[in-house]
C-alpha cells in the first residue's frame, strides 16, 4: 500500500481502469443529500465507486491518498450548458448551439457536434465539474433538438449518453420562435405531437412546413417516454400549462427548466412528480414570464417535495461557466440564515449540483453520487466545496485521474510578471 | 436563455488618485478683460443632485471584526456613527447618550460596497425593449448623452444591490456600443422619485469609452466607419482632434472674451475630459488595446481613469501601473467573446502584485449583488499562484479603490471619521459565501434590516405584483 500526496505530478503518472484508490481521511460529501462525514473514506475500483462513508475498509492492495484536512466530493454535475458545442459564445463560426437558416429543429442532435478538446472543458473541470447536459438553442422553432449527457474528461470519450432529451421552449423565447405568442408556440407542439405519432404523414422540407419528417421522427421517442422532454418554462401560469400536457400525451417525461415562478405552483409540481432544474438565483423580473422570482426558489420547491436541482439557465454568462454552480450551491445554504429565507441545508444544496440533476435526467443510477456502483467521478478539495477559497486538488472521472491545467494555468505561468525576459513571452512556455 | 445582455454593456475606469498627472489646461492665467465671461459650459451643472440623507440615529455597532476599506483590519472593535457621517472606529468607543447599540458579535463591519460600473437604471429590469436605454446606438460618438437621463429610479435591481449585495454607492455608465458613449453618472442607492434624487452629491462625471469589438461590430453590421479596430482608433482621433480646438476656442474666450463661442453639447463633455473635471472609463479587454488608447490619451492630452472589463490587464500590469491608471475587472469571467478569451481568475491578484491599482466591477445586475463574493474568489485564485492578499486589503477591491476612481474617495469608501456613514453589517465574514448584509446604512440610514420586511425596499414596478415584498 503506497501513500501518494495529491500533487499535481501524482496525477499525471496515475494510470487508468483496472486499480483500487483509496483516498482516506478527508471529509467525505456522497452528494446524495446527506451531510458531510468527518474523517471517511471514499474507495472505488475499475471506474465505479465501491463504498464512501466513514467505516469503509480500505482493501488490500489499494493505491491510498492521503484525503486529511480535504473534502473529497461526488463530481459536480452541470445541468445546463454548452461546453463541447461552442468555443466562445460570441463567436458565430465556433457555435453549434443554434442553426438559424436550417430546416430542421427536432431532429438536430448536439452529439454529433461535441468537441472534447474545447479548452473549457477543460477550465469547467479544473473547477471539479465532472459531467454535464449538453443543450442546444431554438432558433425558428420552439424545438431546439436533441441535448446529451458529456464527461468532462481528458480524451476522446465524452459523449456519455447522446439524444438523452430533447429541449423545447414553453417560455417567451418559445412563444417568439413559433411566431409570437404562446398560443403560436401551443398549437406548434400540439401539431408536432400529433405528427410524431405518424411521421410519414409529416411535411417535406418546404416553406410552408413547420415540421420536417426528420423532426417528426425525432420526437416519436418523446411522445412514447423513451426520451426526457426538457421544458424551458418560468411564468406560474406556464408551468400549469405545462403539467397539463400530460393528461393529453401521458406518456411524455416532463423535466422544468427555469421555473422562475415555481415557488408558486410548487405543491402542483410535486403531485406530477415532476423534476426541476431551476435557475439557483434569480431573483429579479428580468421578464414578464418571472416577476416574482426569488432566491428562496429552490428551497420552496424542495420544501413541497420537489426533486430540484439548479443550473446556469438564465444566470449571467450562461452554458461555459459550469464553476459558479459550487458558488450558487452555497448561496442556497447562506439563506438558511437570512430571517424569511428559505435555503437548503449543506447536503441538500450539494445534492442540487450532484445527484439530484442527476435524479431529473434518470442518470442517478450511474452519476451524481458516491453511493456504490456509481461511476467514480471524485473530486478532492482543498476544503468546503461550495466555499468560495476552494478549489479542487484532484479529480478522478471513471476513476481515471484528469489534468487541471488549462489555457487559464498556462496563461497564467506565463504573465506570472508582465515584462519581458530574454525572449518574447511566445517563447515563455 | 442565456443572459445575452452583457455582450452589448461596456466597462469604464477612473482612477482618481491620479488626478495629479493629469494634463493642465492650455488656458493662460492672466486675462487682460475684465468683462464679464460665460463659463466654460462643461463645468455647468444643470441637473443637480437633489439627493438628501435621510435621517438616522447614533449608532454603535460593538464587537465587530472591521475591515476598514482601505487595508486596515480591527477585531473586536466598534464603530460609531451619527448625523450621516462616521465617528470613529476602534477598539473602545463609547456608546453616547442615546445612542443605539448593537451587538454584533461574530459579525463584520465593512463600508458599503461600491460598483465602478453597473447599468442599474439604463437596462432595468424587467429587460423589455421599451426600457432598454443604455446605448445610444445611432452614431458611433455620442459625448452628448448622460447616462442619468436614462435611469428610470424604479429598477427593481437597486433593492437587490442593497439587500444581498450590501451597495450604497454606484455609477451607472453608458453601454458600449459606441466608442464615446457618453456620460455617467454616480449615483447613491436610495430609491428616489428622480434620478436627481439618487444622483451622489458632488461626484464628478464620468465618460464612458469603448474599445474593440462592440464597437466595430454596431456601426461594421451598419455599413459605416467604424468596422475595425484600426477605425475605432482612427474615429476617436477624428473626434479628440475636433474637442482640442473647441477648448481652445473656449480658452481664448475666457481669457480674451469677444465672441461667445457657439455651444455644441458633444464637445462640451470631451472639454471637460481635456479639463480633468470629467473622468475617463474606458471599456477595453484587451491588453494591445490598452496601450493604444493610453498612447491615444497622450497625443491629445487627457488622463484615462480606469479601464473597465480589463480581462487582460493582468499583461500589462506594468504599463497600467507606470501611467497611473486603474483596472476594473471581474473576478473570473472568460470566454463569452474573442476578446474576454484569454481571461483568468488571477488577474486581480496579479495586477495588485503589480502595484496597479485594481478593483472588482460587475457590469451585472445579478453579479452586483455578490461582488464580496467575486473579491474572495480573486483573492482565492491569488492566494493559489503564491500571491497572498489580506482581507482587509482585498476589501478595497470593492471600497477606496472604486471610491477613487470615482473621485469620491474623500466623501465614502472607507470608514475614515467624517466620511459618509455607507456602513455593513454582515452576518459573517463577507469573504464567505455563506455571509450576506444583515444592515446597511447609508449615510447614517438605515435602508436595509434581514430583520425587518418593513426595511426592504419595494420600487413602484413591484407593487401590486405577485411576489411584492417577498424576501428576494
Amino acid at each position: 500500500m503506497t501513500r501518494v500526496l495529491l500533487a499535481a505530478a501524482a496525477l499525471l503518472a496515475a494510470p487508468a481502469f483496472a486499480e483500487t484508490v483509496a483516498v482516506t481521511g478527508g471529509t467525505v460529501a456522497i452528494g446524495d443529500g446527506s451531510p458531510p462525514i468527518e474523517n471517511g473514506i471514499v474507495v472505488f475500483r475499475d471506474g465505479r465507486i465501491v463504498a464512501a462513508g466513514a467505516n469503509v475498509a480500505v482493501p488490500a492492495g489499494a493505491r491510498v491518498l492521503d484525503g486529511r484536512g480535504k473534502w473529497v466530493a461526488a463530481g459536480i454535475v452541470g445541468a445546463f450548458s454548452t461546453l463541447g458545442i461552442e468555443d466562445v459564445s460570441g463567436v458565430g463560426e465556433s457555435r453549434d448551439v443554434t442553426a438559424r437558416t436550417s430546416p430542421f429543429s427536432a431532429a438536430l442532435d448536439v452529439s454529433t457536434a461535441i468537441n472534447p478538446n474545447e479548452p473549457q472543458i477543460a477550465i469547467e473541470r479544473q473547477g471539479g465539474v465532472t459531467r454535464a447536459l449538453v443543450e442546444p438553442d431554438t432558433s425558428r422553432a420552439i424545438f431546439a433538438g436533441q441535448g446529451a449527457a458529456i464527461a468532462l474528461a481528458g480524451g476522446k470519450d465524452v459523449l456519455m449518453r447522446p439524444r438523452l432529451f430533447q429541449y423545447v421552449e414553453l417560455n417567451e423565447g418559445g412563444a417568439r420562435a413559433a411566431g409570437g405568442s404562446r398560443p403560436a408556440a401551443y398549437a406548434y407542439l400540439h401539431a408536432a405531437l400529433a405528427a410524431a405519432r405518424n411521421p410519414a404523414a409529416a411535411g417535406l422540407v418546404d416553406r410552408d412546413v413547420l415540421l420536417t419528417r426528420a423532426d417528426a421522427a425525432a420526437l416519436a421517442p418523446v411522445l412514447s417516454g423513451a426520451q426526457i422532454l426538457l421544458v424551458h418554462v418560468e411564468r406560474a401560469s406556464d408551468i400549469r400549462q405545462v403539467l397539463g400536457l400530460k393528461r393529453e400525451f401521458p406518456g411524455l417525461r416532463l423535466v422544468l427548466l427555469g421555473a422562475a415562478e415555481g415557488w408558486m405552483v410548487a405543491d402542483e409540481i410535486a403531485a406530477a412528480r415532476v423534476p426541476v432544474i431551476a435557475a439557483a438565483l434569480a431573483d429579479l423580473p428580468e421578464s414578464f414570464e418571472r416577476i416574482a422570482a426569488t432566491q428562496s426558489n429552490v428551497g420552496r420547491l424542495q420544501k413541497a417535495g420537489v426533486t430540484v436541482g439548479i443550473s446556469l439557465v438564465d444566470a449571467t454568462g450562461g452554458g461555459a461557466q459550469q464553476r459558479y454552480l459550487t458558488q450558487f450551491a452555497g448561496n442556497l445554504v447562506a439563506l438558511t440564515r437570512v430571517p424569511g429565507m428559505t435555503g437548503l441545508d449543506w447536503g441538500q444544496a450539494f445534492a442540487t449540483i450532484t445527484s439530484k440533476p442527476a435524479q431529473a435526467m434518470g442518470l442517478d443510477g450511474e452519476i451524481g453520487s458516491l453511493r456504490p456502483g456509481r461511476r467514480a467521478d471524485v473530486v478532492v478539495w482543498d476544503g468546503d466545496p461550495l466555499e468560495l477559497s476552494s478549489a479542487p486538488v484532484a479529480v478522478f472521472i471513471d476513476g481515471v485521474q484528469q489534468s487541471l491545467t488549462t489555457r487559464q494555468t498556462r496563461l497564467r505561468d506565463r504573465y506570472a510578471t508582465p515584462q519581458e525576459g530574454n525572449l518574447p513571452k511566445a517563447y515563455d512556455r | 436563455m442565456f443572459n445575452k445582455r452583457i455582450l452589448l454593456i461596456g466597462l469604464v475606469l477612473a482612477l482618481a488618485g491620479c488626478t495629479d498627472d493629469r494634463p493642465k489646461s492650455a488656458s493662460s492665467p492672466a486675462p487682460h478683460d475684465a468683462g464679464p465671461r460665460i463659463p466654460e459650459p462643461w463645468s455647468s451643472d444643470p441637473f443637480p443632485s437633489t439627493y438628501r440623507a435621510y435621517p438616522g440615529v447614533p449608532t454603535l455597532v460593538t464587537n465587530v471584526t472591521i475591515l476598514d476599506g482601505e487595508g486596515g483590519r480591527i477585531d473586536g472593535g466598534s464603530v460609531l456613527f451619527a448625523e450621516g457621517k462616521i465617528v470613529g472606529i476602534g477598539k473602545d468607543i463609547a456608546a453616547p447618550a442615546g445612542a443605539t447599540v448593537i451587538d454584533g458579535r461574530g459579525k463584520y463591519v465593512t463600508p458599503g460596497v461600491i460598483d465602478v460600473h453597473s447599468h442599474l437604471g439604463d437596462y432595468p429590469s424587467p429587460a423589455v425593449q421599451a426600457l432598454s436605454d443604455g446605448n445610444e446606438a445611432t452614431a458611433p460618438t455620442t459625448p452628448e448623452v448622460w447616462a442619468e437621463h436614462s435611469v428610470w429610479p424604479q429598477d427593481p435591481g437597486f433593492s437587490r444591490a442593497l439587500a444581498n449585495g450590501g451597495v450604497t454607492t454606484l455609477q451607472i455608465l453608458p453601454g458600449s456600443a459606441n466608442l464615446m458613449g457618453g456620460r455617467s453618472v454616480t449615483i447613491k442607492n436610495v430609491y428616489a422619485r428622480t434620478a436627481q434624487g439618487m444622483k451622489f452629491p458632488g461626484a464628478p462625471y464620468g465618460f464612458k469609452m469603448a474599445c474593440g469589438e462592440n464597437p466595430k461590430r454596431v456601426y461594421g453590421a451598419k455599413g459605416r466607419e467604424p468596422s475595425t479596430r484600426m477605425g475605432n482608433i482612427a474615429v476617436d482621433r477624428m473626434t479628440w482632434a475636433k474637442a482640442v480646438e473647441y477648448k481652445r476656442r473656449w480658452d481664448r474666450y475666457e481669457r480674451d472674451g469677444g465672441e461667445i463661442p457657439a455651444r455644441d453639447l458633444a464637445l462640451d463633455t470631451l472639454a471637460g475630459v481635456l479639463d480633468g473635471k470629467i473622468l475617463v472609463h474606458n471599456h477595453c479587454y484587451r491588453a494591445d488595446e490598452i496601450a493604444n488608447v493610453i498612447d491615444m490619451s497622450k497625443e491629445f492630452g487627457y488622463h484615462v481613469t480606469a479601464f473597465h472589463h480589463g480581462v487582460e490587464a493582468y499583461k500589462v500590469a506594468d504599463l497600467l501601473k507606470a501611467n497611473g491608471i486603474c483596472a476594473a475587472v471581474w473576478a473570473d469571467w472568460y470566454g463569452f467573446k474573442m476578446e474576454s478569451y484569454d481571461g483568468i481568475p488571477e488577474n486581480l491578484a496579479l495586477l495588485q502584485n503589480a502595484g496597479a491599482c485594481a478593483m472588482i466591477h460587475s457590469d451585472d445586475q445579478n453579479g452586483i449583488q455578490r461582488l464580496n463574493q467575486e473579491v474572495a474568489k480573486a483573492q482565492a485564485a491569488g492566494r493559489r499562484a503564491g500571491i497572498a492578499i489580506s482581507d482587509e486589503v482585498a476589501w478595497e477591491w470593492l471600497a477606496i479603490n472604486p471610491a477613487r476612481a470615482l473621485g469620491i474617495a474623500n466623501k465614502t469608501g472607507s470608514l475614515k471619521p467624517g466620511k459618509m456613514a455607507d456602513v455593513v453589517l454582515w452576518n459573517g465574514n463577507p469573504l464567505s459565501v455563506y455571509t450576506r448584509p444583515e444592515m446597511v446604512w447609508i449615510d447614517g440610514a438605515l435602508l436595509y434590516d434581514s430583520k425587518d420586511p418593513k426595511k426592504r425596499p419595494v420600487s413602484d414596478f413591484e407593487l401590486g405584483q405577485p411576489g411584492e415584498g417577498d424576501v428576494k
